[in-house]
């Protein structure tokens, strides 16, 4: 990347902005966003992130990206990740392990069914908006 | 193929009691009945955490958000929100804007949480720059650069009324207008990411989730104040966080947001990040400052304050990690906009990290002015085990207790310090019937004694002195005359120390003193601790009534301090008892308690 | 400058813009409480005892920290301030250990002098006094951590003051020490034994190695013939000992006092002073004219030899190698007297009274501090000590009659008891090397261009149609300012900024010495140095090279400056050593 001018990071920002509203990353219309702050991380973020990459690999599963983000406020639940399915509301998922990761791929991603006893909700509206 | 609805129902420890479960039931029930079980998915959820309003139905993708609903209500949701798709007003949370297709974000629960400085945490990836900047991120920057004179940046700061997160709340824009206005060659910005309170993670989350709102913000300091360095001093215990910065400053700079001629306009800024090596005392800045540049971290003697004097004698401006996150937002929206939000005494939002014993442990921003009570019911979920409230802790080591009279008390700056706490950092510690204040009190004073940096005598003597004081209380050695020593000293190290640190330590002590004297009063005449916490005051006794004899806890006792024949009643030898717990833990039939 | 005018407690005062509070309630005339502040380190800020209110702001601050603002109205004691203090000296002496009979510091220690004056009768808290390990590595300084108040005032001294660094705040908390780092025992640090720690704690936990019973055994041994020299300072600052006053002149009753005690002789240091001119100042006039290594910088201070052995080894070559005056004392007393006396040097025991502790760890230094085959200097102890040492004979000072020194070398010139003093080793020398350079003697011998308490000093001499550029430093804080210039020039390949430097360690020179009695302070340096010029005024001899003693010296034993003879007994090489050893 080279340095960029001020109307050039207009310009990204637009690019971006759009991107970020369709979550379309490289092709990408699905994502899986695993809450990766220190809480995530100590309660098994990592785990859950690996076994993610791992199932969409098992199930040859091409279109979702799995990315991180920080905390989302709700330690008591951690490890949390969000799920973002087009024709599916977007979905924050709690107390997230290994197994549970696997059966969010099987029934969220592939059954476009949510998973029981696992949601929890985004905590808080968001600023950007008001 | 996807299902046209979801329905949610709170599975929550609340709700459930509240009969949640058969509401679950009687909505698959009815799905079955009517015919759309295949289009409407209906699942069990996790807490809410507005169990006030429980028991809590939610319909997506419409977002309805249903309240107080019973399990006969479920016939009438499935037939008229998932068949005739039209919402149950009745059940609708906020029914006035039922017309207009009630939001989430609309309803007051959620309201009570407002996220400026954890605007993108959780949402976007903190290790992607385009993420942030596709969130207006450096939007604020480049205002600042090429709209704004450095007075218009401080304006817009005096117009928002921030004041300082760290804990004393001292305004943000004297501090900049300072150091603006000292003439010096060098200047420095420094972001005080030194997070030492127990239990508070605020700004460790904030810089783990979006780091780039800090370095924006440090930048646009530089420019109002003229300077070009600045510092994070974050500890060494932070690594993610740390580990995101160096992620988020590489990549500021290659698209040159950061470093020479940022944007082309001329103006120069760059960070550098200073590890701490964990000791308390550098959060406070006097101090924090003197770790920078090499030396020991202990305090030192203001004026001269660091704004006109600071980093090797050059005014810098030093500000928390979430001061910082908000300025980028602030010079976005216009300080018109942030001065909106919050209270009189307070603009803007606090960060809390909520801990304890409350059901939803978690980092919430709430809106000055918010009270306690609804962080600790509406948002936290109230007291976790169906236990009673005892207190809430505010401003960690440096605060005190705020009891149940007080929890209509609106957060803000002047108010908690009215009450005999203060704001301090964000660290919000529930605590219940279980809690032992004097242990507590004990607690953090132990923390503050084992934090002191040593040099200034009130601090370093005082509170080892009333820490011996506290240790007696709890053993049950305790004299009434010690209450008062405990207040002289009090005084003392609140009027002779140096730093905040030697003078804010006896809060704890002090405030839990005041509302909870009975307690202490109860460890030293009644030698008793009525939350059965203190070891020393305590015994496990085994109810010759209750006990079948089963051997359990005998076997598991870690001293062998319990006998008894098989099926009958044991007992504890008092004199051999570590207080360890274990039997009470074993015991299947509650024969054993704390007296 | 600018002018602020505040009130203290009503009385309204005017100082200096950036003065602390504290200084505008002396100018007030209203003594505020202290313990940790000293007026030669920056405030520490640590005891807490000076905090005073403003009226109208809500904040307590310290006075000795906080500077004054115009118009502001102070007050420095109300019912609450009172308490407060009167509870943190109740603290301190709860966790100090109330050995006042049996301390070194008894009767003259801060903590002690607080406590009675606040009237303290009982402590109202447990006592928590930790018994540590004294620190007895050093020949020169004992620590004795138990009696530590943590005010960090020898920290402070030993980094800014003298930028040894030899002392830290170790540890935090209770726990909180003041010590070497790395828990090394002092020894072993990179301490030069300076001594201002000790003259600058307020209690009794850093003070000089006791050797005086040591003297008195060898006073007591019928087989030994004891004598003793006196350091020019020692004369101007025992006599505070004894009630005579700020830099009273005790010479007179200083050889009679010695005497009493039992010395066998009483010789002057100072005598030999006058010889480390005619050494140290032959070797200058021999650089200056032999294209050796300038600029020469002077050597009769172990502290700062022993500074620049483990800072600037890189200096060595610019040293004089003259010894300091007591280690000319020292051999000359066991070769010269000995023969002259008839005495079996190895029964004679020299004795040293210093106003220095580092001469204690400098009579040890190496094997050339046994020039004449025995220990030159036996025994080194403070100006303290031998005020001890009268205390217990009984011997008051100010009421000894006075006399005379002994020969044959006791008989010192002006320029040897202004040795005491900053910039007077410097002055001395340009008395003999301007008489060396053009053979004429310096009219009025006064250099007042050298003189004054400032801690660095430079001038320009006019010797013929040489200009002498000096410099004069004292306290090793300063020193680094100095001899940066000079490694600055030879880096540079440039003529070096000065052609001769003397540097004395302590603030104000020896009479501030690490030994002298407890009185740090700037009104009591000035009375001490004024003390020694007015000794220089009196004498009839006010030049090294005209001493009667030296001349003869020189006729019957040395033969000349910088004779194989003076090289072998009064010179000495200095070699780098590590920081920590």
């Amino acid at each position: 990347m080279a340095k960029i001018s001020l109307e050039e990071l207009r310009k990204l920002r637009e690019q971006k902005q759009d991107a970020l509203q369709k979550r379309d990353l490289a092709g990408k219309d699905s994502q899986i966003i695993v809450g990766m702050g220190t809480c995530g991380i100590a309660a098994g973020a990592k785990t859950v992130l690996d076994e993610f990459l791992k199932v969409l690999d098992e199930e040859k599963i091409e279109n979702v990206a799995v990315t991180q983000t920080g905390c989302m406020g709700l330690c008591y639940v951690e490890p949390t990740v969000e799920v973002i399915v087009p024709g599916m509301p977007a979905t924050i998922y709690g107390k997230v392990d290994a197994a549970v990761a696997r059966e969010i791929v099987k029934s969220h991603v592939i059954g476009k069914k949510l998973v029981t006893d696992h949601i929890y909700d985004r905590p808080s509206v968001d600023i950007m908006k008001a | 193929m996807a299902f046209r609805n979801y329905i949610l129902v709170c599975g929550g420890t609340a709700c459930e009691s509240s009969r949640s479960q058969q509401i679950f039931d009687n909505l698959k029930l009815e799905a079955e009945k009517q015919g759309v079980a295949d289009e409407v998915q209906i699942v069990q959820t996790g807490c809410f955490g507005f169990c006030e309003q429980g028991p809590i139905v939610k319909i997506l993708p419409e977002d309805s958000f249903y309240v107080k609903v019973a399990p006969e209500d479920a016939h009438e949701l499935i037939a008229e929100h998932i068949i005739k798709g039209r919402e149950v007003k009745r059940l609708l949370y906020d029914k006035e804007k039922a017309a207009k297709h009630a939001q989430v974000e609309d309803i007051k629960f959620y309201q009570k949480q407002f996220r400026i400085v954890l605007r993108n945490c959780g949402f976007i990836d903190p290790e992607n720059i385009n993420e942030y900047i596709a969130r207006d991120g450096y939007a604020a920057l480049e205002k600042a650069l090429f709209e704004m004179t450095p007075e218009d940046i401080i304006e817009q700061l005096k117009i928002a009324g921030l004041r300082g997160r760290g804990g004393a709340g001292f305004p943000t824009w004297m501090k900049w207008n300072f150091s603006k206005n000292v003439e010096s060659d060098i200047k420095y910005v420094v972001c005080n990411a030194d997070e030492g309170d127990p239990g508070a993670y605020m700004d460790r989350s904030t810089l783990e989730g979006d780091p780039h709102s800090v370095l924006e913000a440090m930048t646009i300091c530089g420019k109002a104040i003229g300077a070009h360095q600045g510092f994070i001093y974050i500890r060494a215990e932070y690594p993610l966080a740390i580990h995101r910065l160096e992620v988020a400053m590489a990549q500021s700079k290659e698209l040159g947001l950061l470093g020479k001629d940022i944007l082309g306009s001329g103006f120069d800024f760059d960070i550098e990040i200073r590890l701490g090596a964990g000791a308390f005392v550098c959060g406070e800045e006097t101090a924090l400052l003197q770790s920078i540049m090499g030396h020991r971290g202990m305090p030192v003697p203001r004026p001269p304050f660091p704004a006109v004097k600071g980093l090797w004698e050059k005014p810098t401006v030093i500000n928390n990690v979430e001061t910082w996150a908000n300025i980028p937002v602030i010079i976005h929206k216009g300080g018109e906009w942030f001065s909106k939000i919050g209270d009189e005494d307070s603009h803007g939002t606090k960060v809390f990290a909520l801990t304890g014993k409350i059901c939803n442990s978690g980092l919430v921003e709430v809106p000055m002015g918010t009270t306690l009570r609804e962080i600790v019911y509406d948002i936290g979920g109230g007291i976790a085990h169906g236990k009673k409230f005892k207190a809430v802790q505010t401003g960690g080591p440096s605060g005190g207790v705020i009891t149940s009279e007080n929890l209509d008390t609106p957060i803000d700056f002047g108010s908690l310090v009215k009450i005999g706490s203060m704001m301090g950092s964000g660290g919000m510690i529930v605590m219940d019937e279980d809690d032992c204040m004097v242990d507590v009190a004990k607690f953090y004073l132990n923390f503050t004694v084992d934090e002191s940096c040593g040099k200034c005598m009130p601090c370093r003597i005082g509170g080892k002195t009333m820490l011996g004081i506290l240790e007696k209380i709890t053993d049950g050695k305790g004299t009434m005359k010690d209450l008062d020593t405990l207040t002289e000293i009090a005084n003392t190290m609140r009027k002779a120390s140096l730093c905040a640190l030697g003078q804010t330590s006896p809060n704890p002590v002090m405030s839990t003193m005041k509302f909870f004297r009975d307690e202490y009063i109860a460890h030293i005449v009644d030698k008793k601790c009525p939350a059965g916490k203190c070891k020393k005051l305590i015994s496990y006794v085994i109810d010759p009534a209750k006990c079948k004899g089963c051997t359990a806890c005998a076997r598991k006792c870690p001293v062998s301090c319990i006998s008894g024949s098989l099926k009958q009643p044991h007992t504890i030898d008092q004199t051999k008892c570590i207080k360890c717990g274990t039997c009470i833990q074993t015991c299947k039939f509650g024969a054993i308690s704390i007296q | 400058m600018s002018v602020v005018h505040v009130k203290i407690n009503g009385i309204p005062v005017e100082v200096e813009a950036g003065s602390s509070v504290l200084a505008a309630a002396t100018a007030a005339g209203v003594k505020i409480p202290t313990l940790c502040y000293h007026e030669d380190i920056k405030p520490t800020a640590s005891c807490g005892l000076c905090i005073v209110k403003m009226e109208g702001s809500p904040k307590i601050q310290r006075a000795c920290a906080s500077p004054v603002q115009e118009g502001a109205s102070y007050i420095t004691d109300d019912p609450e301030l009172f308490q407060a203090r009167k509870t943190v000296i109740e603290l301190i002496l709860s966790t100090h250990p109330a050995d006042c009979l049996t301390c070194i510091r008894n009767q003259n220690c801060e903590l002690q002098k607080l406590a009675a004056d606040f009237g303290i009768r009982e402590i109202p808290f447990d006592a928590r006094v930790k018994r540590l390990p004294k620190d007895e590595s050093s020949p020169s300084i004992i620590l004795e951590p138990t009696k530590c108040i943590k005010c960090g005032r020898c920290v402070e001294v030993c980094q800014d003051l003298q930028g040894v660094y030899a002392l830290e705040y170790v540890g935090r908390g209770d726990g909180s020490q003041m010590q070497p780092a790395c828990n090394l025992p002092l020894n072993d640090s990179p301490c030069v034994k300076c001594g201002q720690c000790a003259a600058h704690c307020p209690v009794g936990a850093i003070y000089e190695r006791d050797d005086t019973e040591l003297v008195r055994q060898a006073i007591n041994d019928p087989a030994k013939t004891v004598v003793v020299n006196i350091a020019p300072s020692v004369r101007v600052g025992i006599g505070e000992e004894f009630g005579m006053g700020d830099g009273a002149l005790t010479v007179g009753k200083l050889y009679t006092g010695l005497r009493q005690l039992g010395f066998d002789k009483v010789f002057d240091t100072n005598f030999a002073a006058d010889l480390t001119i005619m050494e140290e100042g032959s070797e200058l006039v021999h650089r200056l004219t032999h294209g050796g290594v300038l600029p020469q910088l002077t050597s009769c201070c172990p502290a700062w030899t022993d500074y620049m052995e483990k800072y600037y080894p890189d200096m060595i070559p610019n040293f004089s190698s003259a010894k300091s005056p007591m280690q000319m004392q020292g051999p000359i007393t066991k070769t010269y007297w000995a023969q002259k006396a008839g005495i079996d040097p190895a029964t004679i025991v020299n004795v040293a009274v210093m106003p220095c502790t580092a001469k204690k760890f400098e009579i040890g230094r190496d094997e050339n501090m046994s020039a004449s085959g025995y220990k030159d200097t036996d025994i080194s102890i403070t100006t303290r000590e031998l005020a001890r040492m009268f205390k217990a004979k009984g011997i008051d000072l100010s009421v000894l009659p006075e006399s005379d020194v002994d020969d044959p070398i006791g008989e010192y010139s002006g320029a040897g008891t202004i040795f005491g003093n900053t910039g007077g080793v410097m002055e001395a020398a340009i008395r003999t090397a301007y008489w060396a350079v053009t053979g004429k003697e310096l009219e009025g011998v006064d250099v007042d261009a050298v003189r004054g308490p400032e801690g660095i000093k430079t001038a320009t001499i006019k010797a013929g149609d040489l200009d002498l550029k000096v410099a004069i430093v004292s306290g090793l804080g300063n020193v680094k300012t100095v001899l940066e210039e000079v490694r600055k020039a030879r880096a540079e390949g440039k003529e070096p900024p000065y052609h001769f430097i003397e540097v004395m360690a302590c603030k104000g020179g020896c009479i501030s010495g690490g030994g002298q009695p407890y009185a740090s302070s700037t009104p009591n340096r000035a009375a001490r140095t004024a003390g020694l010029y007015a000794d220089d005024k009196r004498s009839a001899v006010r030049c090294s090279h005209q001493n009667p003693s030296i001349k003869k010296i020189y006729d019957e034993f040395l033969g000349a400056p910088l004779s194989e003879k003076s090289e072998e007994l009064l010179h000495t090489k200095y070699h780098q050593r590590p920081i920590y050893q």
